[in-house]
């Protein structure tokens, strides 16, 4: 049950998980223009910026000190699954029907 | 034949472990799951009524300036430090459960109690956010009727520039407010110019049309309806989510003191793992996780 996961490790995770966040804080703080200015897919480009980074923390936490990676891979599966195929298809309906909602509340 | 059936029987005749996961540990990742798929249909609600009213919508970063001890515009820095103590308080968890693996209670003591320490430390920091926010900035924001939309919905307007000095009987300048009433100017959160004509005031120095506004007030006549910070969805998907996720916090804070407790009496000592601290774990580093979201999608994003 993880027993591999040393206390160098732990420490280690911990400040990429800082660094990661301080990055987040400092972007979101400065806004460079070039990000700001730049849409990929209806969203700026800092945006998909920090949504990227986010997941990395996710990945980082859930990997390391949730111990799944040291999981079964049946259970690394079972966990993943669901939740990588029902959030995005819940985001995907939600979010593209409230362009469809801005239109008709303020017409345009 | 023989063998295909002594096969059989091993993987069918029960006693083996396809997850190689105690029962517990099994079903605290199953509600975890549940709760993810809570909270990330939240945030896509949020998602919907931010892309809805995307116009409307307040910059968060722009809403949560404050800091302790501290006056002036300080955006992001005291989310990003909430933020860091919980994931501190990650990390002595972690810690936690690593010694309960090498049977070394004292360890799991003090890295457990540091734990409920960053947690409880938490909740106050979120305490101390949510009073701010219900209360306000000084100068509030102005409160438009609307003219021949459909739904009658106020629109939220801020002053323009930053030392408009107001005549209300809210603040403590009534002696000089003669005549300053002409040179208000709002906008909307969109950019547009609020026209003057709403901003007219009577011989009182009065608003005819406008209302003024502070905060996001819990009672009152603007309770949950109106906000000095754009549109109401913004505010109550604040305390909605927010205090959703500190529920957890609040949950997770009990639950560790109730295995805290344990620990201090020895009773997973003599139980001979330390499994139970591993399962609360699994739990408050799901809340740190949920918070890294929320971080995200309500602040920075």
């Amino acid at each position: 049950m993880g027993q591999e996961n040393s206390t160098r490790q732990i420490w280690l995770v911990f400040w990429l998980l800082l660094i990661v966040t301080a990055i987040e804080v400092i972007l979101g703080i400065v806004k460079p223009p070039v990000m700001v200015e730049r849409y990929v897919i209806g969203v700026t480009l800092l945006n998909h910026t920090f949504i990227i980074l986010t997941i990395v923390k996710a990945y980082y936490i859930v990997f390391a000190f949730m111990h799944l990676g040291h999981e079964r891979k049946n259970l690394k599966w079972s966990i993943l699954l669901p939740v990588w195929v029902l959030i995005p298809y819940l985001l995907f309906i939600l979010l593209t029907e409230a362009y469809y909602q801005h239109e008709m509340f303020y017409g345009i | 034949m023989d063998l295909e059936k002594n096969k059989k029987e091993s993987i069918w005749g029960g006693g083996n472990q396809p997850m190689k996961a105690s029962y517990g540990k099994l079903m605290m990742w199953f509600f975890l799951i549940t709760d993810a798929l809570t909270f990330s249909a939240f945030l896509g609600a949020y998602g919907y009524h931010r892309f809805t009213h995307y116009t409307d919508w307040p910059i968060a970063d722009e809403v949560f300036t404050h800091f302790p001890f501290i006056h002036g515009h300080y955006p992001l820095f005291y989310v990003a430090l909430m933020t860091f103590i919980l994931i501190m308080s990650s990390v002595t968890m972690v810690l936690a459960v690593h010694a309960g693996h090498h049977m070394n209670k004292k360890g799991v003591i003090i890295w457990m109690f540091l734990t409920i320490v960053g947690g409880v430390t938490f909740l106050g920091s979120q305490a101390w956010e949510w009073y701010h926010f219900i209360k306000g900035t000084d100068k509030g924001a102005l409160l438009i009727p609307a003219v021949g939309t459909k739904e009658g919905q106020k629109r939220v307007a801020h002053y323009v520039g930053v030392d408009t000095h107001h005549s209300s009987d809210d603040t403590h300048h009534s002696s000089d407010d003669t005549h300053h009433s002409d040179l208000i100017e709002a906008k909307y959160l969109n950019g547009e110019a609020v026209p003057q004509k709403m901003l007219a005031k009577d011989e009182n120095g009065e608003f005819i049309y406008a209302k003024q506004i502070f905060g996001a007030p819990l009672t009152g006549e603007h309770a949950f309806r109106y906000n000095e910070y754009g549109h109401t969805t913004f505010s109550n998907f604040f305390f909605f989510i927010t205090g959703f996720h500190g529920f957890h916090v609040f949950t997770g804070v009990l639950i560790n003191i109730i295995i805290f407790i344990n620990v201090l009496r020895g009773v997973y000592h003599r139980r001979g793992h330390y499994e139970m601290v591993e399962k609360v774990g699994l739990y408050w580093h799901f809340v740190d996780l949920v918070w890294v979201f929320v971080f995200t999608f309500f602040y920075l994003v």
